[in-house]
């Protein structure tokens, strides 16, 4: 069962037990969900969704809103500055098509800033699942919470679910070793990677808020690596603030901040953006040994021929 | 029910003077002072000994800017204390140039932003019907230029749809949309099945009429026509 299919299973449990919770969708996601007297779907109006969100929680209800994350994050992202954070009431916002997911669909359906986004704004919880278990723990929790809440859901998942919301020390390497962070569904990626390599990794699913003192104690040396689903950097000044008092490096791995006219699969993606586990290991390797930032751009790839008239 | 006057109409012109520290409050400088009087004069069930109440009207300002006339009506009401006008838009003051709902007991929601109240009275709206209470009304008031934001639009489309007879809107028409609206704004809401009236945004009588003959069928729109 995907992410996706899990939280709709889970939100159709929670609309049927919870006379609070209430889910708001904006067509995406309504043919799997049984009618209900509390499932609002408004039509293609994403900015509409968030509003009516916030009018259900003024008025008490604990609203669920999904939608596909450009729809969900970057096009109201206004109403959810507003509607919801200066409003005072809380909603769960939860996401599908991570980053390139959709590379298929081009970059109007990839929204790899959707966490540096909500993370510029105050009070927010922000989960990164990496496997369906995660994506229904965090649900069904934050049912029952009152502020506002990200869940974003991907197609990548790992192998073993985790019931942590700290930092999971998962791979131990020997004292003074570097700290690799895998957030979310990069994990299977970053333990390849880092197989033959003398660090430890550590697992992060929620990044907001961020558990500075895991990371504090995980790190026995002076070398941080953070692998993101996302915009790479994304939670560099948690990281930053975490170890203001202790010096250390850090290298950021993500998402890179450009547009990319190239459709194809999402593994596809995952690897113009340095995230497969050769690319992640050759990064870490250079950082070790010293070598410059290579900087957030993408592999060299060749552009789709152009198609003349 | 009403709420019970604390100060009267002919006290708005003096409340304007302390808020602004002008002396000059002709009516007409302000388009939705009658309209908000008479909102709460003599149409909202709302009560400042219980601004919480579950069974009270909800009155939503989208229009959130130029909010003098609505902190001197919540005055004159009683929901906030008419001392504290004086420090409008100061660092230490609850009332600020866009109103905030948790500074300031009675109101709904927190605007400035135009576009976004209309979307949200939706949202309470569905949580009242949800809910099955029969009374309360949701009542929005918009400007005529708010209205070229167009998450109104997908508000006004689905309203009428839904038929959310809860709903009213006021639109506090002062003819400041540059572009204006040919035929009459109204026209937008009746395609998507709204009831409308357009009636003298200063005359209280036939605003208070037009309020009164929303029935529950259907969404309504007043359109309060204020010239200059």
């Amino acid at each position: 069962m995907t992410m996706r299919e899990r939280f709709y299973r889970v939100a159709q449990e929670l609309l049927d037990a919870d006379p609070r919770v209430a889910v708001v969708l904006a067509e995406i996601g309504a043919g799997e969900l049984r009618p209900h007297p509390r499932l609002f779907n408004v039509g293609i109006r994403e900015q509409l969704m968030v509003g009516v969100a916030a009018g259900l929680a003024l008025e008490g209800l604990r609203p669920f809103v999904h939608s596909y994350a450009p729809f969900l994050v970057e096009r109201p992202f206004e109403q959810v500055k507003l509607d919801l954070v200066h409003q005072g009431v809380g909603a769960v916002l939860v996401s599908t098509g991570a980053s390139y997911d959709g590379a298929r669909s081009g970059r109007t359906h990839q929204a790899p800033a959707d966490v540096a986004l909500l993370r510029a704004l105050p009070g927010w919880t922000i989960h990164v699942p990496g496997h369906p278990d995660e994506v229904e723990r965090f649900v069904r929790r934050a049912a029952a919470a009152d502020g506002n809440v990200y869940v974003r859901l991907s197609e990548e998942v790992n192998a073993t679910a985790f019931d942590s919301d700290e930092l999971v020390v998962v791979r131990e390497g020997s004292l003074g070793a570097a700290l690799v962070v895998a957030v979310g569904p990069t994990l299977e990626q970053v333990l390849a990677g880092t197989s033959d390599l003398d660090v430890s990794v550590a697992y992060l699913c929620t990044v907001l808020p961020f558990d500075a003192a895991g990371l504090r104690a995980a790190l026995r040396g002076t070398n941080v690596v953070l692998v993101e689903p996302y915009l790479a950097g994304t939670s560099a000044a948690e990281i930053a603030a975490a170890l203001a008092d202790r010096p250390h490096r850090l290298l950021a791995l993500g998402v890179a901040n450009e547009e990319i006219r190239r459709y194809g699969t999402g593994p596809e993606h995952r690897a113009l953006h340095g995230l497969d586990a050769a690319e992640i290991r050759g990064a870490i390797a250079a950082f070790l040994a010293g070598s410059p930032h290579p900087g957030w751009g993408i592999a060299p790839h060749p552009l789709p021929a152009t198609i003349s008239a | 029910m009403a709420t019970t006057t604390k100060l009267g109409y002919d006290d708005l012109p003096g409340l304007l003077t302390v808020l602004t520290g002008d002396e000059k409050h002709d009516r007409s400088s302000y388009s939705t002072l009658d309209v908000l009087w008479v909102l709460y004069d003599r149409v909202l069930h709302v009560d400042p000994s219980a601004p919480d109440d579950p069974e009270r009207d909800r009155f939503l300002l989208s229009k959130g800017h130029g909010p003098a006339a609505y902190y001197a009506v919540l005055a004159a009401k009683g929901f906030i204390p008419v001392d504290s006008l004086a420090g409008f838009g100061n660092g230490d003051s609850a009332l600020g140039y866009h109103p905030d709902r948790l500074l300031v007991p009675g109101v709904e929601i927190s605007s400035g932003s135009l576009g976004h109240g209309l979307p949200i009275a939706i949202g309470v709206t569905l949580a009242l019907d949800a809910g099955g209470s029969d009374g309360p009304r949701v009542i929005c008031l918009v400007g005529d230029a708010e209205l070229e934001e167009g998450s109104n639009f997908e508000a006004i489309q689905l309203a009428g749809r839904l038929g959310l007879g809860r709903l009213m809107v006021v639109v506090v028409d002062n003819d400041s949309s540059t572009y204006g609206w040919p035929g009459g704004v109204e026209r937008r809401f009746e395609l998507e099945g709204w009831s409308a009236v357009r009636v003298d945004g200063r005359d209280h009588d036939a605003l208070e009429a037009a309020f009164a003959a929303a029935g529950r069928d259907r969404p309504r729109v007043v359109v309060a026509e204020v010239r200059p």
